[in-house]
């Protein structure tokens, strides 16, 4: 039976876990490694790491935070944010990620996927999909949300899915940070047109919230906030989720 | 044990395949680990790994151009500790319905198949693990939760072959094969949290014997 993953979200910024709304006013919230080691320790699913550093320094440093976090890490690690090009993906996990999460790159050269797909195997290969609503739909966005397109989310969803994509991260940019919920009606119009797994993201904040995403198609929930800023465990998290009768991996004798 | 003594393991790099965090696994074990350089020391190599992430037809290929693919059947045949992750165990198996017409190792009976579409593809996640005999010789015997991440799996359990077993939708697959010091599996122990880590630790455990009586490398280990 499928259960729910639960995947904290460590944006990173010069090797800062940080944390800010709608992508904005980013507040420290600790270091990688520990924020990792502790949620893994916690019974979390996998961790995603997005690089949100604005100079290409900073980028230099995620590397060596993806390592730091590999180091300590004995469950899979998605990293995300600058990727432009194969290269990019290729030293990402060499450094010890397990899949790759693209988004501006691949909304100018969708081929990008498919490459990705070929060299890595799609299973390594998530489309990161930004959406903003907007009147009868969702546009997508790039460049960390600085950047509307023309592009319908849900047909660029469905196309990435045949270009290459191996799982689809879905994040809301209205919800993103508010704690409003995650965006049940786009994560039911995506579930419609593909059919690789779809990580929820932008607006958790409950485990009623978490539950119905798994009911509208999600097949994880990521989070960041709620873990960072509010101190909820993944462990507390989890057990809410088993006792409403949503399926997830039960806390183990951790690492 | 001091450092020396410390039985290595030889990881064969295929292609792709995303070796960091199986590196990780190892070092977590404090493990020496160095990548295999050519069929001599996949024969010799006191344990060995076969990771694989990516395609069937390439990774096979890649095995063929190096010439360790007769060295891996030799090895099985001499019965030393292997270890085959994902597409590695795929790769054992007699083919894959994901490339038709390109022959597996053989080491097992069986073609992977696709899981079909009952759930999301690829299944990528946790599943439970549990033995496919009541017996449970499958070490290690308990049930588990791994994380898979594949869209085409041995569908049967090869005879002979102490199995575990788990479900995509409806339809059963074999999340991993052992028999003696050969240990096969469909999901990712080195991302398997508890379960994955008590996996390598039994695979280590049942190859220690024979470990012991071979020397290790000189100054190939690698950080």
């Amino acid at each position: 039976m499928k259960s729910l993953r639960i995947i904290p979200c460590l944006d990173v910024r010069d090797g800062r876990v940080v944390k800010g709304i709608r992508f904005q006013n980013l507040r420290d919230a600790g270091d990688p490694a520990a924020c990792a080691a502790r949620y893994q320790a916690q019974g979390a699913d996998e961790i995603v790491l997005l690089d949100v550093s604005a100079t290409p320094e900073g980028r230099n440093a995620s590397l060596k935070t993806v390592q730091a976090v590999r180091r300590c890490l004995g469950i899979p690690l998605t990293v995300g944010g600058g990727l432009r090009k194969e290269a990019d993906a290729a030293r990402y996990l060499e450094a010890g990620a397990d899949k790759v999460a693209v988004n501006t790159a691949a909304v100018e050269n969708p081929g990008l996927l498919t490459a990705l797909a070929d060299r890595f195997g799609r299973q390594c290969i998530v489309l990161s999909l930004d959406c903003a609503q907007r009147p009868g739909g969702w546009v997508v966005k790039t460049h960390s949300g600085k950047k509307d397109t023309e592009w319908d989310a849900v047909v660029w969803a469905a196309r990435a899915e045949r270009a290459g994509a191996g799982e689809i991260l879905l994040t809301s940019w209205d919800r993103d940070g508010t704690g409003q919920g995650y965006d049940l009606a786009l994560l039911q119009a995506v579930r419609q047109v593909v059919s690789v797994p779809i990580v929820a993201s932008g607006g958790a904040r409950t485990v009623a919230q978490m539950a119905a995403a798994f009911e509208a198609g999600a097949d994880a929930v990521l989070a960041a906030s709620i873990f960072h800023l509010e101190g909820r465990t993944v462990q507390s998290l989890k057990s809410e989720l088993a006792h409403g009768g949503i399926p997830v991996r039960p806390l183990e004798n951790a690492l | 044990m001091t450092q020396s003594e410390t039985p290595w393991v030889g990881l064969i790099r295929t292609g792709a395949a995303n070796l960091a965090s199986v590196i990780a696994a190892l070092e977590r074990l404090k493990l020496r680990w160095t990548f295999i350089q050519d069929s001599q020391q996949v024969l010799e190599a006191p344990f060995l790994i076969l990771p694989g992430v990516g395609a069937f037809a390439p990774a096979r290929q890649r095995l063929q151009e190096e010439g360790l693919d007769m060295a891996l059947v030799e090895r099985f045949l001499a019965d030393k500790p292997m270890l085959a992750i994902c597409l590695g165990m795929q790769l054992l198996s007699e083919g894959s319905e994901e490339a038709p017409g390109v022959p597996g190792l053989g080491i097992f009976p069986g073609t992977c198949r696709s899981l079909g579409s009952a759930e999301p593809l690829p299944n990528m996640g946790w599943k439970k693990v549990h033995p496919a005999a009541e017996e449970g010789k499958f070490l290690p015997r308990k049930p588990g939760w791994a994380y898979f991440a594949h869209s085409f799996a041995l569908l049967q359990a090869p005879e002979d072959w102490n199995a575990a077993l788990s479900e995509h939708g409806e339809t059963p697959f074999v999340a991993a094969v052992q028999r003696r010091q050969v240990l096969a599996c469909q999901f990712h122990p080195e991302l398997s949290g508890g379960y994955g880590e008590a996996c390598l630790k039994a695979w280590f455990r049942i190859g220690a014997g024979s470990a012991a009586e071979s020397k290790p490398l000189e100054g190939e280990a690698e950080a």
